[in-house]
């Protein structure tokens, strides 16, 4: 990790990679209590996010899936400090975001973001070599430097240089602008980028290119992704967690194999049983779940997922579940049938009770 | 480990050309404008007759003659005629083209540096501050322009100066305004967030983001009233608030032709048709470069 810091020019110095400080054991990214309400009327907020905590290990990739409206994009804005959350914080590599260890532009050389719509997160008016070559330049890279690095990544990410770094964003296609913003991501050789509907706007084909591409950076540059999309097949092929929201709550958060395996949520239960199968004996003919996502301005009491939940009880609609690990695999749910001795007709028994 | 950083830093500025910049686009695309080109023309040569009136004016413009009062257009030694005090048509319109075009340009060119700044500060930072400045410019943009122009100028006086002061506070608010909602539709764009989360500051953001993005459409609506200044200038003058008598001006001339309508009527209306040729060719080519400025042409 330290070769980076030795070489000599200045500007490899001023985009090194950061140090890991705290090791291999502790999270890139801890977010805890992370909460954002947005007020829309006097009195009333729509509850983005509501108070959720979750890690995001060195090296690995976090998957996020939910339905539209799910908190997902919100997560994404508020861990990169685009929008200010109303509680709650992030430690990156052990270190509070925006504190007085980690300046929010220290912060923000380490941590970058792909957005989903790949024309309007490009400058119209800025050639794609210009738009890579921005961030470098803010952080005191002179504009040589800062438009051969930008080439030169332009090449990584499988665009000539010769031939693209002069267009503009209009006279690329979309996987090919695509390409430009994780090109811009990288230009500041950051640790996390956020992936936040990267490739949902992308057709099959450049999907798959694209998330090809995105394997190959993250080994070449030593990479942790957070990767937002609606699409489960797309996240089970790329995460190694995976973390399921739920009107602005995390409902499960596991590994992928064990949780799409094991799904212990029924609205993760769900939301598998809808994934589209190529096998017509797999296919579902019912809709497995009734009924659009409550407001989330008004979001049901007790478990958020009771009024479409086929196994909800009374306990469900006034208790909120906590997000808890049964069996110790890192593999968490909020549920009331997945906690022994929750009250759930459904629940394991608890263990004290057996003994 | 593959070193990442360092050898994407080493490497020199590969041998491509140069990408021509925005502007050089532009022009391009304007090359292709054959409307707007001939209004430059035309901008072109009224321009360069005001600057070399001395020059170009067959006579003084101010040389009155009691014996030809009001000839016609065409007649001997007077090519567009001669005005009520016998001064020659064509020479008065050569100069009065200097104090037209300059009380046309200037308030807006001033107008269109405040508004953007006003109008873009607005929109980038929102909340109380664009409220409290957005409110400020409608309580202006409540009142007809040409009638704040004309309370304005008469609160300050008759004269030039004055009347380029109250033209610049009339053109300040439409342009702030629409500076205002551009801006408010760019700063939403995802290329914005983006560059806030590569740590630039509001400032270089306004700079290099958004600035590029809002000018062209602000430019090309301050273009456009440039025509409208003229009138309003002119309007001045006739009302007696702008220029003085004998000075040329266009809408001086008309004012004080106005009397001869019946007798020569094609005379009289010079002034007027200067102003319309005038301000019509700086409209058309506002409209040529509203279509080169765009990039997806």
């Amino acid at each position: 990790m330290d070769t980076r810091a030795t070489d000599q020019a200045p500007a490899a110095a001023i985009l090194a990679k950061g140090d890991d400080r705290g090791g291999a054991a502790t999270p890139l990214l801890a977010v805890s209590g992370l909460t954002k309400h947005f007020p829309i009327a006097r009195g009333t907020v729509v509850r983005a996010v509501d108070g959720i905590d979750f890690e995001v290990r060195k090296g690995e990739t976090l998957g996020i899936v939910g339905e539209s409206g799910c908190g997902k994009s919100t997560t994404a804005r508020l861990v990169m400090h685009l929008i200010a959350q109303d509680a709650g914080e992030l430690l990156f590599d052990g270190e509070l975001v925006d504190g007085q260890a980690l300046p929010l532009k220290a912060y923000r050389r380490q941590a970058q973001m792909v957005f989903q719509d790949s024309y309007a997160s490009l400058n119209p008016r800025m050639t794609i070599e210009a738009s890579v070559a921005f961030g470098p330049q803010v952080h005191g890279l002179s504009r040589d430097d800062a438009i051969a690095r930008a080439r030169a990544l332009l090449g990584k990410v499988g665009l000539e240089p010769a031939r693209f770094a002069g267009r503009y964003p209009h006279e690329l296609s979309g996987g090919q602008r695509q390409r430009v913003n994780i090109a811009r991501a990288l230009a500041l050789n950051p640790r996390l980028v956020i992936l936040d509907e990267a490739v949902s706007a992308l057709d099959k084909s450049v999907e798959a290119q694209v998330l090809n591409l995105l394997l190959d950076l993250r080994q070449e540059f030593d990479l942790t992704y957070v990767f937002i999309s609606h699409d489960l097949n797309v996240v089970r092929f790329m995460s190694d967690r995976v973390m399921v929201m739920y009107l602005g709550e995390i409902v499960e958060i596991g590994p992928v194999e064990a949780l799409y395996a094991r799904p212990k949520h029924p609205y993760t239960r769900a939301l598998l049983a809808a994934m589209p199968s190529m096998d017509p004996d797999r296919r579902t003919e019912e809709a497995p779940l009734a009924g659009d996502p409550p407001n989330p301005i008004n979001p049901p009491a007790g478990c958020r997922f009771h009024p479409r939940c086929p196994f909800a009880e009374a306990l469900c609609a006034t208790k909120p579940p906590a997000l808890r690990d049964s069996e110790g695999a890192g593999h968490k749910a909020a549920c009331h049938m997945a906690q022994p001795g929750s009250g759930h007709s459904r629940a394991p028994v608890a263990p004290e009770t057996v003994a | 480990m593959t070193d990442a950083a360092s050898p994407l830093v080493a490497t020199a500025p590969s041998p491509v050309a140069a990408s021509p910049g925005y502007w050089a686009g532009v022009l391009r695309r304007l090359g292709r404008e054959k409307v707007a080109i001939a209004a430059g023309v035309v901008i072109l040569l009224i321009v360069l007759a005001a600057i070399f009136a001395d020059f170009v004016a067959p006579t003084d413009p101010t040389k009155t003659s009691m014996l030809r009062r009001l000839r016609p257009i065409g007649s001997p030694g007077y090519l567009l005629g001669a005005d009520e005090l016998g001064r020659d048509m064509l020479s008065r319109l050569i100069f009065g083209a200097r104090l037209s075009l300059f009380m046309g340009v200037v308030p807006v060119f001033v107008a269109f540096v405040l508004g953007s700044i006003i109008g873009i500060s607005a929109g980038f930072f929102g909340g109380r501050y664009n409220t409290l400045v957005m409110r400020t410019v409608d309580v202006f943009y409540a009142f007809p322009s040409v009638l704040l122009a004309i309370a304005l100028s008469g609160a300050l006086g008759a004269g030039i100066a004055n009347s380029i002061l109250s033209l610049t506070i009339v053109f300040i608010p439409p342009i702030a305004r629409i500076a205002e909602s551009v801006t408010t539709q760019v700063r939403t764009m995802d290329y914005v967030d983006a560059a806030r989360a590569s740590g630039a500051g509001p400032f270089l953001i306004i700079r290099a983001q958004v600035l590029g993005n809002v000018i062209g459409p602000v430019f090309v609506y301050a273009t456009s009233l440039i025509s409208v200044a003229m009138i309003l200038a002119s309007g001045l003058s006739f009302l007696g608030l702008g220029a003085k008598p004998p000075t040329p001006e266009w809408g001086l001339m008309l004012n004080t032709l106005r009397t001869a309508i019946y007798i020569q009527p094609w005379v009289a209306v010079l002034p007027g048709a200067a102003i319309f040729i005038t301000s019509i060719a700086f409209n058309l080519l506002s409209d040529g470069l509203r279509s080169a400025m765009e990039v997806k042409n």
